[in-house]
């Protein structure tokens, strides 16, 4: 195909401008570009109310998608539960996956208390979710791992909080707007989650690779002690997550700890619960100040 | 440099009906910036805990719109609808307006340079496009770049490439309805 004639700027001055004007435009925009990246990436939070006031205006549609993509899952699991024995063998199956999961969380919580009562006669409450809600999307065309909810601050929900669905740890809030927020997806690659062995005191890191696993990345080095099939859980580190909520089963076991599943897959639950920071306190504490150096007042002091 | 609306050979090839029907300017001007805003904003509702599973549609029918219309958009629009782009996407903000930019430029480079091209010619740039898109996009996304990471974004920008030539169809048939003499006159 040939080019359209149009396109030729020939001897006319004046298309010979604007085609030169065009270059120039097009070359400061992506000047500009450049320079909004890189404030991006060194601020990431300078252009948080814009893309709050567009995830505010894109979740009500969002609930209407996560509604028929609950219906989806619930009609794909019907199909799959006549494909093997009749619909209830799917829902039997999801009971018995949660039982098991309730299981591995219920030894945690076992060594949990027995290690506090030997401690002290520390009392545990129970943790009343923020807000319940659904998820509404996600970053799917980009590398990163995001979801959206469709709650913000005007519901409570603050960044940081962890989210939990019933099978267990989702992720973490990351931004929030008026009516919807930005939450850090486990899988991401930039996300790091203390986590321990649920039968035993075993500490180490679960940290996203990027592609669905996450690697669990063992805190005391040595002779690797897990085992395919072991249930990690938080262990609390940080003051972000409660512990003792599931969170992976290794699958796969590597020199410095493993490779391992996700408990609680975002795509397949309906709903989720945002919960409050566990310690507030530890999250202050380990976070570093703007400044880190003793101003003139506080050395006087 | 910008095409005139319709030529006299469009005005007849576009749409049957009487001789006092034009192209509508409102209609021609703004289906393909509607598209691409909408392509910007559908991925959002997919959820992909995995690995990115959705092409970036956006970039693909700007792309589409681009190497199928060349004279269509100015050189700078990569700014605005990048703009949007990154307001959905989770990229950080002004990656797209960057890419989407540079895109521009490289096309209208590759255009100056070989002026005839063909279908196969068309897809192969827009191949190159894709990888280089989401690759570059990958870069720029605020992560550190992992083999795993790496190797969860290849089904996305082969499945990409492959849906191109769909892509190509459906612009065709979006600027056929842009162009489709809807306005009655006198």
């Amino acid at each position: 195909m040939a080019p359209p004639s149009s396109r030729r700027s020939g001897f006319s001055k004046k298309q010979q401008y604007s085609v030169f004007t065009g270059y120039l435009l097009a070359t400061l925009g992506a000047l500009v570009g450049l320079g909004l990246l890189a404030i991006s990436l060194w601020q990431p939070s300078v252009f948080q109310p814009l893309r709050g006031a567009a995830g505010d205006a894109a979740s009500p549609v969002g609930q209407a998608t996560a509604t028929a993509r609950a219906g989806g899952n619930n009609t794909w699991d019907t199909l799959t539960g006549y494909w093997n024995a009749g619909s209830q063998n799917a829902e039997l199956r999801r009971e018995v996956e949660i039982a098991r999961i309730r299981l591995a969380e219920a030894q945690a919580v076992e060594t949990e208390n027995r290690r506090l009562k030997a401690l002290l006669g520390l009392a545990d409450e129970a943790v009343e979710p923020i807000v319940s809600a659904r998820l509404v999307g996600s970053s799917a065309s980009s590398a990163r791992r995001f979801a959206y909810i469709g709650v913000g601050k005007s519901d409570g929900v603050t960044v940081g909080m962890p989210v939990h669905s019933e099978r267990g740890v989702i992720g973490r809030v990351l931004e929030t707007a008026r009516a919807s927020s930005r939450v850090l997806l486990l899988t991401d690659s930039e996300s790091v989650l203390p986590v321990r062995r649920a039968s035993d005191q075993t500490v180490a890191f679960a940290e996203g690779r990027g592609d669905g696993l996450v690697r669990i990345r063992l805190i005391n080095l040595g002779l690797n002690p897990l085992e395919i099939g072991d249930v990690f859980v938080t262990s609390g580190a940080g003051g972000y997550y409660r512990p003792g909520v599931a969170v992976a089963v290794l699958n796969e076991k590597t020199s410095d700890g493993g490779i391992a599943r996700l408990i609680a897959e975002p795509s397949a639950t309906n709903y989720i619960s945002v919960e409050p920071i566990y310690e507030p306190l530890a999250v202050e504490a380990s976070g570093v100040r703007e400044q880190d150096e003793l101003t003139e007042a506080e050395l006087g002091e | 440099m910008r095409d005139r609306l319709a030529t006299p050979t469009q005005r007849r090839a576009y749409g049957r009906g009487g001789i006092n029907r034009v192209t509508s300017p409102w209609r021609a001007n703004t289906v393909p910036y509607a598209s691409i805003l909408l392509g910007s904003l559908l991925p959002i509702w997919v959820l992909a805990d995995v690995m990115p599973v959705v092409p970036p549609l956006g970039f693909l029918i700007f792309l589409s719109w681009r190497v199928m219309r060349p004279g269509l958009f100015p050189l700078w629009v990569g700014v605005p609808l990048g703009a949007f782009d990154d307001l959905f996407s989770g990229q950080p903000f002004g990656s797209a307006i960057l890419l989407w930019s540079l895109t521009m430029i490289a096309l209208e480079l590759i255009e100056t340079r070989f002026p005839w091209r063909g279908f196969w010619q068309d897809w192969f740039t827009a191949s190159l496009a894709i990888i280089l898109y989401i690759c570059a996009a990958m870069v720029v996304s605020g992560a550190t770049v992992t083999v795993f990471m790496a190797a969860a974004a290849v089904p996305q920008i082969l499945f990409s490439v492959l849906l191109y030539p769909l892509f190509a169809r459906l612009i065709a048939w979006l600027d056929k309805f842009r162009l489709s003499r809807s306005r009655r006159i006198g």
